[in-house]
């Protein structure tokens, strides 16, 4: 396990300011999630609604240490860490309400977003899938002679059992690309525990096999996450090629919002893996002075202001019309088979 | 100059690598070996750094070209034989098919399936599976059976901003030759009357199309005169060229080497008899490989697949109902 963090008083400006920076997405985040719980326990949301409570630090330090021009496929629990990238509430609203006017335009929901030519890939549901494919942006990006980009992506334990897992990593060793994998370790694949998933000592053993770093951290303190998904991130864009991360966290809600995730087992939940990444940034906050419980309590409610305001908004846009949807799944429209349709 | 299926392969890739610099092959074994089947010969020292040896995984083959076509690249993927595509069948199927239609990001790939059989491949190394691919929204389906058409279809396939699944027939690899390659060409998504005929069509495509051809020779000897379709491309389907044709003759064989459960064969007779049920003057007929796997000995692969002989007995048949 890593040190506990120790801040140096010199660089603690600093240091608060990008962790400040970092909880305020992570509190956005989870008031927006919160509100996605309740759209759906309404019957507002179609299908499911799968939450990153308890993830947010990890994934919003994946987020935040990207820059414009580097790529980001998110995957099922980094509602955060999307933020950091440059997503939006309303764009999360409108894709999680299929609203017309969203990203995906209703031909994909909720977690199933992204907006791939600003290098925000929107994932796929087999996990996995997605690390070959930013490997792939990587190289596209090679050829191009583009340097200092990072490609990152992140996982959870149930997804390193995957062959895709196990083919794109070995793959952007092998091409050396500057890629960081990130795996919440959460402890359950929807109910299935890590016991059943891996035999392995430690997920973060793996790297070896594949020739390449890992880094551990504690996934449920900032700090630790800011600066060790931070040093990965570092080190692929000056050239160290993959980097993986594992952090040990617990997936605080249900798999999904239809799950109430009764299989957990409540020492988990007791212990230090289990808990609750957000309100220990706000205890940090408190003692190093870096915001007073005013401050927190102001920002709570300005991000509950924000989040209702966008979810009345975007609740009277249109859904996307049958009749004006264009039924093509190629772009050359010369070549579509008309005779399915007829 | 005498130029085979193989080498129009080759030549097609080596002309998309010289026009248009977004073009790289990726694949196993494609770089200084040249490829399984030597597709790729010579081009990894033509073209440095632009034709690159894969780890032997089909899944991260298909996701690499996904992603960098995602950046702007046209990549083209050599599977090594078709059948291993089901390794990376996710991703062609789930990530590159979809992507179009989910993000308005074109994904324009080229994916060549060295396809179908030859004696003594064994049902690992001869699959056919065009049917399986053009069964998803999101693909288009080649299937190219001359030596010009095989050049030409894949050098449209690598300007089509979509995932084009090249089905190469290794049969025809080097049996079939021609004497230049073509100037111009017939498009993608057009079939061709590869022969005409007035008694019967027999719609077919790939290696199945020299086997038609063959058995329309056995039967113009006993006097009766066959049309052959090619299909040439498999999705889009070439529908009105088909319906036109068995307007003329009144009946319709389908051939394919591949299985007949839910097959290109079966989708040309449900779009004739649904469009042109009053035009036929006989039930439409299919012929195509037993359903089991494709056998290894050449001489239970021989009567696996359909051949010239089979293919006219089936005409016969049609010709007398």
């Amino acid at each position: 396990m890593p040190d506990v963090v120790q801040t140096p008083a010199a660089a603690g400006t600093r240091m608060g300011e990008e962790y400040l920076k970092a909880y305020r997405i992570m509190l956005l985040s989870r008031i927006l999630e919160e509100k996605l719980s309740a759209l759906y326990r309404g019957g507002k949301i179609k299908g499911g609604v799968f939450l990153g409570r308890g993830q947010e630090a990890l994934s919003v330090s994946v987020g935040i240490h990207l820059r414009k021009g580097d790529i980001f496929a998110p995957l099922i629990r980094d509602q955060a860490g999307r933020m950091a990238f440059g997503d939006t509430v309303t764009d999360t609203l409108r894709t999680y309400l299929g609203s017309a006017l969203g990203s995906m335009r209703g031909r994909d929901g909720n977690i199933h977003r992204g907006r791939p030519r600003e290098g925000y890939y929107a994932m796929i549901s087999h996990l996995g899938a997605m690390i070959p494919v930013v490997a792939g942006g990587l190289m596209a990006r090679r050829f191009r002679g583009e340097t200092g980009v990072v490609g990152a992506t992140c996982i959870g334990d149930g997804g390193t059992s995957t062959g895709a897992f196990h083919e794109g990593l070995n793959t952007a060793a092998v091409e050396k690309l500057p890629l960081v994998v990130v795996i919440a370790n959460n402890q359950y694949a929807y109910s299935t525990p890590t016991s059943c998933q891996y035999a392995c000592a430690d997920l973060v053993d793996r790297a070896v096999g594949y020739g390449i770093p890992g880094h551990k951290v504690e996934g449920t303190d900032l700090a630790e996450c800011l600066r060790v998904v931070g040093g990965a991130i570092a080190a692929a864009r000056a050239g160290g090629g993959p980097q993986i991360v594992v952090a040990d966290l617990l997936r605080l809600v249900g798999h999904g919002e239809h799950d109430d995730g009764q299989y957990v087992d409540p020492a988990l939940r007791q212990a230090r893996v289990g808990r609750d990444c957000l309100m220990v940034a706000e205890e940090t906050l408190v003692t190093e002075g870096w915001a007073s419980t005013e401050d927190i309590r102001g920002w709570h409610e300005e991000a509950e202001r924000d989040v209702d305001d966008a979810a009345v908004r975007v609740q009277r846009e249109s859904e996307p019309d049958p009749a004006k949807e264009i039924w093509e799944a190629i772009s050359s429209r010369h070549l579509a088979d008309r005779f399915a349709d007829a | 100059m005498n130029i085979t299926y193989l080498q129009a392969i080759r030549e097609a890739q080596a002309r998309a690598l010289t026009d248009d610099p977004r073009v790289f092959i990726y694949g196993q074994d494609v770089g200084r070996f040249g490829g399984a089947f030597k597709a790729t010969k010579g081009l990894a020292e033509q073209f440095p750094g632009r034709v690159i040896d894969s780890p032997l995984s089909e899944d991260a083959i298909m996701g690499v070209a996904i992603g960098a076509a995602i950046e702007g690249m046209r990549p083209i993927v050599e599977m090594q034989f078709a059948d291993f595509s089901t390794c990376g069948f996710n991703q062609i199927v789930n990530q590159a098919a979809t992507l179009f239609y989910r993000t308005e990001v074109p994904c324009p790939i080229v994916v060549r399936l060295p396809s179908g059989g030859t004696p003594g491949s064994g049902p690992f190394h001869s699959q056919s599976m065009e049917a399986i691919y053009a069964h998803y929204p999101g693909t288009i389906v080649l299937a190219p059976a001359t030596v010009e058409d095989a050049y030409s279809m894949l050098l449209e396939a690598v300007a089509i901003d979509d995932p084009v699944l090249f089905c190469e027939h290794k049969f025809l690899y080097n049996h079939l030759k021609a004497d230049c390659l073509p100037d111009v060409a017939m498009p993608v998504g057009k079939a061709r009357i590869a022969r005409s005929g007035r008694d019967a069509t027999i719609v077919t495509y790939g290696a199945m199309l020299h086997e038609s051809l063959a058995a329309a020779d056995d039967l113009a000897s006993d006097g009766y005169q066959i049309e052959v379709v090619d299909l040439r491309s498999i999705k889009p389907l070439d529908t009105d060229t088909v319906l036109a044709s068995v307007s003329r003759t009144g009946r319709l064989l389908c051939v394919g080497e591949a299985w007949p459960w839910g097959g290109v064969t079966a989708e040309v007779i449900a779009r004739v008899s649904t469009e042109a049920f009053g035009m036929l003057d006989a039930p439409p007929q299919r012929l195509n490989a037993r359903d089991t796997p494709v056998p290894y000995h050449p001489s239970l692969w021989g009567t696996h697949r359909p051949t010239a002989g089979t293919i006219a007995s089936a005409t016969r048949r049609l010709l007398e109902l």
